[in-house]
This record gives C-alpha cells, sequence and structure tokens, in this order.
C-alpha cells in the first residue's frame, strides 16, 4: 500500500495558480445552471447558496466546533496509530522471530474494513470519544505499518553484506543503514496513514454519536439541508488536503537529495 | 603451515542449484598465498573467482573444504579480512566521513577522526570527510571504499573487480594508486579482475581460473624484475601466455 504519488509539485507557485482554474470552471457552470433553474435547489442549491451556508456555519462558531472535535480525534489516533505501528513494524522487520510470531494475525485483520469494527467499537469502547478513536488507529495503523515493513524489508541486500564484512554492531547497522533508508517509506506510510485516519473519523462519525464533522453531515441530511451537507464536505476535503500538505512539507525536509519525478510536460 | 603461509585454501568446492541443475561453482580449489604477496585471478565471468573471494572472506560459509587464514579456519567475515566490493557501496545519506567510520567500532572519537584523516590521505581523498557520495567522482568513491576496507588494518584485503566499473583512464590511476597503498601498507591482497594487464600490472603472482566448473588452471609468478609497463616486451610476452591460457 505504497502511496507514492508525489505531489509536492503542488508547493509552486505558478502551478497552484493554474490548478485552481479548473474548479472555478466547475463553480461558474454551476451557478449558470442554477441561476436558470435547471436544477432541484433542494437537491444541488447554487454556489452562492453554498457560500452564505458557509458563513452562516462559520459566524455561529458550529462548523468550527465540529471540525475541531473531529479533529482532536485524529490527531489523538493518527499519534496511537503511528507509535504503534512504527514500534511492530520496526520490530517485525529487525526480528524473525517477533515476526514469525505475529504477521499471520495482523494479515488475517488486516482486510477487515475499519467501519466493519464500527459495531463491535461501540459496544466496547462507548458511543463517542473511545470508538471513534478505536476505529482511527485501526484505518490509520495498516497503511503505516505496511510501508514501514516493507522500507524495513527493501534494505539493500549489498549493504547488509557490508555490515558483515565491516562487523558493523546491530545497533549501529540499524540506526545507519536501515533507518535511514527506510524514511521515505515511513513518510509515505504516514501520509497514507493520515489520510485514512481522517476519512475513518468521518465514517464512524455519520454511523454514530452526536459530535463531530461526521454528525454534523448525517444532522444536516436529516433536516435536508443540502447547502450545509456540502459546506461539510469542502470542509473534510480541505483540512484533508492542509494536514496532508504539513506531512508532505515534513517528506521534503527528510527526504533529501533525491530529485522527484513530476510528470512529464 | 609455515610462517609466511598466511592464506591457505584446501579442496573448496562450492555447487549450487538453479532449478533443476547443479552447477559447479568451484572444484576442488587449492591456494596457497604468502604475507606480502599480491594475488591477481583472471579468467573469464562465470568461472567463480568472485565466489572464491566471498569463501575467503566468510560471507558465503556454504561450501566444501576448509579456508584457513593464519591458521585459524574462516567461518564468518572477520576484521582480519577486509573486502572492496565492484561497487562502491558507500551509503548515500552518509558523508565520506561517516561512511569510513562505519568500520570503526572499538575506538575513541578522537582516534577514529584521526584514522578517518590518515586512511582518506593514504587514498589521496584529504579533506573529503564532509562530502556526500553524490558528489565524489566513481573513481574518489571506489578509493573512499578502499580506505573503508583498509581502516581496520586487515592482515589481508579482498577486492573484488574494483576497478570494473571506471572508465579507463581513471582505471590506470587506480591501478597505480592500489600498486602505491599496497607497497606502503604492506596488506597481503588478493584482487578479481578478468583484465590481464591489470592482473600483470598489480600482481606479484596471477591465478588462471577456469570456467565450468570453476577451476586454477594455471598460476604464472610474476619476476620481481618485470617492468611494470604495459609495452615492455616482457610484460607483452607474459600477456600473451596468461591470453592464451584464458582462451584456450
Amino acid at each position: 500500500m505504497t502511496d507514492k504519488t508525489n505531489n509536492r509539485y503542488w508547493f509552486k507557485a505558478d502551478d497552484e495558480k493554474q490548478g485552481i482554474i479548473f474548479p472555478l470552471l466547475v463553480l461558474a457552470i454551476w451557478q449558470v445552471v442554477s441561476s436558470l433553474g435547471l436544477v432541484n435547489p433542494i437537491l444541488m442549491p447554487s454556489p452562492g447558496r453554498i457560500l452564505t451556508a458557509a458563513v452562516e456555519m462559520l459566524t455561529s462558531g458550529e462548523l468550527v466546533r465540529h471540525l475541531q472535535i473531529s479533529f482532536i480525534r485524529v490527531i489523538e489516533g493518527f499519534l496511537i496509530a503511528s507509535t504503534l505501528a512504527l514500534a511492530f513494524a520496526s520490530a517485525m522487520g529487525i526480528f524473525t522471530r517477533i515476526f514469525s510470531w505475529l504477521n499471520m494475525t495482523i494479515q488475517l485483520l488486516r482486510p477487515v474494513p475499519p467501519i466493519a469494527w464500527i459495531p463491535l467499537a461501540i459496544l466496547w469502547f462507548g458511543i463517542e470519544e473511545g470508538s471513534k478513536v478505536f476505529i482511527i488507529v485501526l484505518g490509520s495503523f495498516f497503511p503505516i505499518f505496511t510501508n514501514v515493513l516493507g522500507g524495513i524489508r527493501q534494505t539493500e541486500n549489498k549493504f547488509v553484506e557490508l555490515a558483515k564484512v565491516l562487523q558493523i554492531p546491530q545497533r549501529k547497522f540499524i540506526m545507519k543503514v536501515v533507518v535511514p533508508g527506510t524514511l521515505p517509506y515511513i513518510v509515505a506510510g504516514l501520509r497514507t496513514g493520515l489520510g485514512y485516519a481522517w476519512m475513518c473519523v468521518v465514517a464512524a462519525e455519520l454511523s454514530a454519536g452526536m459530535h463531530g464533522i461526521g454528525y454534523m453531515l448525517t444532522d444536516a441530511r436529516a433536516m435536508i439541508q443540502t447547502d450545509r451537507i456540502i459546506v461539510g464536505m469542502l470542509a473534510i476535503g480541505i483540512i484533508g488536503k492542509v494536514m496532508d500538505s504539513v506531512l508532505l512539507r515534513l517528506e521534503g525536509r527528510i527526504v533529501k537529495g533525491k530529485e522527484l519525478f513530476t510528470g512529464n510536460e | 603451515m609455515s610462517d609466511t603461509e598466511y592464506l591457505r585454501i584446501e579442496q573448496v568446492s562450492k555447487t549450487y542449484q538453479v532449478k533443476k541443475h547443479t552447477v559447479t561453482a568451484l572444484q576442488k580449489v587449492d591456494l596457497t598465498v604468502k604475507k606480502d604477496e599480491f594475488v591477481s585471478i583472471v579468467g573469464a565471468s562465470g568461472c567463480g573467482k568472485s565466489t572464491l573471494l566471498r569463501i575467503i572472506c566468510g560471507l558465503d560459509t556454504e561450501y566444501s573444504g576448509n579456508v584457513y587464514l593464519s591458521g585459524n579456519k574462516v567461518t564468518a567475515p572477520s576484521l582480519n579480512c577486509g573486502l572492496v566490493f565492484q561497487e562502491h557501496r558507500l551509503l548515500p545519506w552518509l558523508t565520506v566521513a561517516e561512511n569510513i567510520e562505519l568500520a570503526l567500532n572499538n575506538h575513541t572519537e578522537a582516534q577514529k577522526k584521526e584514522l578517518i584523516a590518515k586512511y582518506l590521505a593514504l587514498v589521496e581523498l584529504a579533506g573529503t570527510e564532509k562530502f556526500y557520495p553524490n558528489q565524489l567522482s566513481g573513481g574518489m568513491a571506489q578509493r573512499v571504499s578502499i580506505a573503508r576496507a583498509l581502516v581496520n588494518q586487515p592482515e589481508i584485503l579482498l577486492l573484488d573487480e574494483p576497478l570494473g566499473a571506471l572508465d579507463a583512464l581513471t582505471r590506470l590511476n587506480m591501478q597505480k594508486e592500489i600498486l602505491r597503498v599496497w607497497k606502503q601498507e604492506r596488506t597481503t591482497m588478493i584482487m578479481v579482475t578478468h583484465d590481464i594487464e591489470e592482473a600483470i600490472f598489480l600482481g606479484t603472482r596471477v591465478i588462471v581460473m577456469s570456467p565450468r566448473p570453476g577451476t586454477i588452471k594455471k598460476e604464472f609468478i610474476i619476476p620481481d624484475g618485470v617492468n611494470k609497463c604495459q609495452t615492455d616486451i616482457e610484460f607483452i610476452k607474459l600477456r600473451r601466455e596468461i591470453y592464451h591460457e584464458i582462451s584456450a
């Protein structure tokens, strides 16, 4: 599950400008279609209506409150998941015995979608924080774990041989050879994991609970407030993008001396 | 075992399986190397010369026969035996100094610094401590890897086609460098190469191996007096004889 799609070039100002053209075009067409009365405003409100709703929800503090709750859940879950994933992946990557002990279990648990855990999670950890964080941990653990373990396995045999010939002690070998070689995979895993964490919190909140951005969506649906639904979805997209950008900057700082392929002209 | 016999290889055979076929990489190879010798091993590719080096340094332990290094049976790699690979194998995320430091595990920081500077100077790369491998040319990188292999002062240094990936001009310079290092450090060296001129130029003895199964076919003592110059008549004569052995 290596998410190696690298869009670091999003940071280039020129591309940023070009990237905004298409969404603006879509918005313009949308507004025209709405103004002409071609679509049912209850099913598809106009951009203007959505903007008004967004302003209302921002000034009332509703949007920020729900986002904040979801965001904190994501951070908690993601931190727990990355700590666990790094610990398990390193232990299993370095010690064969631990690998043979645990791998079967992990590979059996991995295909179960995090959402399938929601009923059990609610019974175990309650309807609010506990179950949400649990689902996030489950959702983001596996991509991080798989990437990091894969990265450790990618340690080049030529360096392993070198370490034998030079009699490099295990600890030094891990710190100087394995870890630096695994860093790009760690960052890729963390990025994918954070994306999953954010998706999981929305999914978990959609199905149960009274707080968070996911709950806000279900609530708006119950009231048939389509504009609020769309504001919520846009907010989810924006927050997700911002969090990913932060990790992307981290990647730029960690993965040095590598020219990234950013596509052909 | 006499005092001067430093390395002793007895009846070493190695086979491995490729699907259902058994390939004999080495068959009953016997070889002794004296202290301070420079042995060149030449042969066509596939004659098991690299395998032999891997067995000598303890990287490959799946073989029959015995290998003794100064009287002790080789069962695992040891600091007594250095190895230079065909590619430099410098870690791209470590500086030149840090790459050499990988080999130093029982020294104080001050000793490490001193040794690194000393061996970089030996390979004529003084002052390049802070460079990263991607800032070095192929020849420079290979010299760093030679410094790394020598920094623990091994008694024997194995070189597995160390100049194979370099261009012809760099190669000639590097041959002189290796010869100078050998004379200066008095380290016993065994080098695998497929270049006959290189083998004669560097070696005090040239071993010719033949492939399938890998065996030692013939050995040539390079007399002290031979002018190590590619246009010298004796040099050319040796080259012709060795070439004849390899292609026969």
